[in-house]
């Protein structure tokens, strides 16, 4: 086991080399970063040899992508190089943007799959009753919406919401703009006011599909199990029905949706990108989608090698795991 | 699914022509049988009934619809009335053309989707597992590498690129095949995946074995004695995939790295009524009603087709 995790360790390394060249060839393919600014008002050759500079598109590509990994594996992650918002480390700001990604999608990943894998269930061992019927279309439905029009509509919920809440002479407490960075003040009550009214909203969208998400798969996988030659066995020797079905399916019904959900949460890091955009969380997200549409290379990459690491993890967990749970499974 | 389609069709039945000679009832083939307990299936019927009628709607209506998506005199913002039963936009376009064009968009970007990452997905997948050492090492890694690499970086430099773009018809020329051709390139890896795991354990299976005893060159072992026996996954797969793309397309038109005009689609058109949502709901309640149609009919007719491929999903009670 040990080996084993030594050794999927030691592949990613070439993996992640080889991936940030890539991601770097392919920002390089999206144009120059400062075509725009170019194009604005007349530049000096001096500025424009100044902010090339900077860029360092006035090298070539490979001695760029070196001097990049070398500054990398020493902590030193660059800067933004668009003028206007040029000098800005990267880092600091990607680090940022994760913190609220985090906030934001634990929760949410939480509360999913909680309830995915209880409706699942219910609706395996109750298969065909009013309670599967009624998950089973609700859940098909939410699979079948684009996310972005039920984050659309809860958010002019919100504010319908907020409308009514102000003619009672309360006050408004669905927040569509994003936490504040530094937090909420105030008093406790307050504070859960405040702090509510900013995720309720974010963290239902997301809930919204991973649930179906979960709900779905977990049914499936329990009917599976619940169907088993050694659940039928056990009933026979005359465990309880709700023994059986806990101790014997539930158990090795959860086998498959612990991988899924791994690997979904290790994808997760890389930000709810429609969720952030409409509710205004400055996440990993909101963050790739602006370097990507600004051009800002080391911000691409960096935001790339951060969500690569996790998606690399929690691969190797959902391994890890799944030879955890099925004794049948070796890793070698 | 051209080289793969046609040897299936006759693959798994087992000759039933000289079984009727003796027997008083004719033997059904397989697909028969697929297909009778896909017409037992009433979500799946409803979801195949509701899919072609969307289909038709999206390519025939035009026809007989009195108003085109270029007519654009009407009074805006109308809400809807018998004469424009969707309503007209702020251009003043009739909606019910409007939405005609867009479904068009979005069923052809959805069926070159599924097409084109059934057909990568299939074949990678397939040799993966089929011919392990380094072409699986190679294509794995590949396959971990796409996982890897954000999609939108991949988007982004599809639909900026100007090469990219002028291949395609220029900066303000047609870009939906862009939009459909990077969806296809980021969808193939979860299908390659299964593939490769249903081949690597098929491989081995005895009567592989007797086909390559008998001299079966590898890609006939793979095409015809292999993946054939793939065929329920991969259909459902490509079923399922439409689905997916379809609210994918939508997505990245919603961040502005999907369709871009003079192109369309249903979700371009969510997309650019999102501010209408609370003045004028029917222009951005009816595209998105006819994105949620689409994909429920198509996940109606996957959800059946699995059941109706794997005879187990029928089980009794526990």
């Amino acid at each position: 086991m040990f080996r084993y995790i030594i050794r999927r360790l030691l592949i990613s390394i070439p993996l992640l080399i080889v991936a940030s060249f890539l991601c770097f060839g392919l920002v390089n393919a999206m144009g120059d970063p400062l075509g725009e600014w170019k194009l604005q008002k007349a530049r000096t050759p001096a500025e424009i040899a100044a902010a090339y500079e900077r860029t360092g598109y006035n090298k070539p590509f490979v001695e760029r992508y070196v001097s990049w990994a070398g500054d990398f594996v020493t902590g030193d992650w660059g800067e933004s190089v668009v003028p206007g918002n040029a000098g800005r480390p990267v880092k600091d700001e990607l680090l940022k943007a994760f913190g609220v990604t985090l906030r934001l999608i634990l929760g949410a990943e939480l509360i999913a799959l909680l309830l995915g894998i209880a409706v699942g269930v219910i609706g395996a061992v109750r298969q065909y009753s009013i309670f599967d019927y009624t998950a089973t279309g609700i859940s098909f439905a939410m699979f079948s919406m684009p996310l972005f029009c039920v984050a659309l509509v809860l958010k002019a919920g919100g504010i319908e919401l907020n409308n009514w809440l102000e003619s009672l002479g309360a006050d408004r407490w669905i927040i569509t703009a994003g936490p504040p960075g530094d937090g909420f003040g105030g008093s406790f009550g307050e504070q859960v006011f405040q702090y509510s009214g900013a995720y309720i909203l974010p963290t239902i969208s997301l809930v919204v599909i991973q649930f179906a998400l979960y709900s779905r798969f977990q049914r499936a996988s329990m009917l599976e199990t619940l169907n088993a030659d050694y659940v039928r066995t056990a009933q026979a020797k005359g465990v309880s029905e709700a023994r059986s079905i806990f101790r014997h399916a539930f158990r090795n019904a959860l086998i498959p949706i612990i991988t899924v959900s791994s690997l979904n949460i290790g994808a997760g890091f890389g930000g709810a990108v429609i969720t952030e955009t409409v509710f205004g969380w400055s996440g990993m997200g909101k963050f790739l989608i602006e370097a990507i549409v600004k051009i800002e290379p080391f911000q691409v990459l960096g935001f790339m090698m951060v969500t690569a690491v996790f998606i690399i993890a929690f691969n190797l967990i959902a391994d890890i795991l799944y030879a955890f749970l099925d004794p049948r499974i070796r890793l070698d | 699914m051209t080289e793969i389609g046609s040897p299936v069709a006759q693959a798994p039945s087992p000759s039933p022509n000289e079984a009727s000679t003796f027997d008083t009832t004719t033997a059904r083939k397989q697909w028969q049988i697929i297909l009778r307990r896909f017409a037992r299936h009433r979500a799946a019927l409803f979801g195949l009934v509701l899919f072609v009628i969307l289909v038709v709607f999206a390519f025939m209506g035009g026809l007989f619809w009195q108003y085109s998506y270029t007519d654009l005199g009407f009074k805006r913002y109308l809400p809807p009335s018998v004469d424009h039963p969707f309503g007209t936009d702020r251009l003043g376009g009739d909606m019910v053309a409007l939405i005609i064009r867009g479904m068009q968009f979005s069923l052809q970007i959805a069926m070159v989707v599924a097409f084109l990452s059934t057909l990568i997905g299939v074949v990678l997948g397939a040799l993966a597992g089929y011919l392990k050492g380094w072409v699986d090492t190679l294509i794995s890694r590949f396959i971990d590498l796409m996982l890897v690499i954000p999609g939108f970086v991949i988007a982004a430099v599809l639909v900026r690129n100007s090469f990219v773009v002028s291949v395609a018809g220029g900066s303000g020329g047609s870009n939906w095949l862009i939009v459909a051709l990077y969806l296809g390139l980021i969808m193939w890896l979860q299908i390659a995946r299964v593939i490769r795991g249903m081949v690597l354990s098929l491989r081995e299976k005895e009567f592989v074995e007797a086909a390559r005893a008998l001299g079966a060159s590898t890609f006939r072992i793979v095409f015809r004695h292999i993946l054939p026996n793939t065929i329920d996954v991969i259909i459902v797969n490509a079923t399922l995939a439409i689905a997916q793309a379809v609210l994918l397309e939508a997505a990245l038109s919603f961040i502005g790295l999907g369709v871009q005009s003079p192109d369309t689609s249903l979700g371009l058109m969510i997309s650019l009524n999102k501010n209408e949502l609370t003045q004028h709901p029917w222009l951005f309640f009816t595209p998105f009603v006819f994105i949620v149609l689409i994909s429920l009919a198509v996940n109606f007719i996957g959800d059946g087709l699995r059941d109706a491929f794997d005879p187990r999903q029928k089980r009794v009670k526990a």
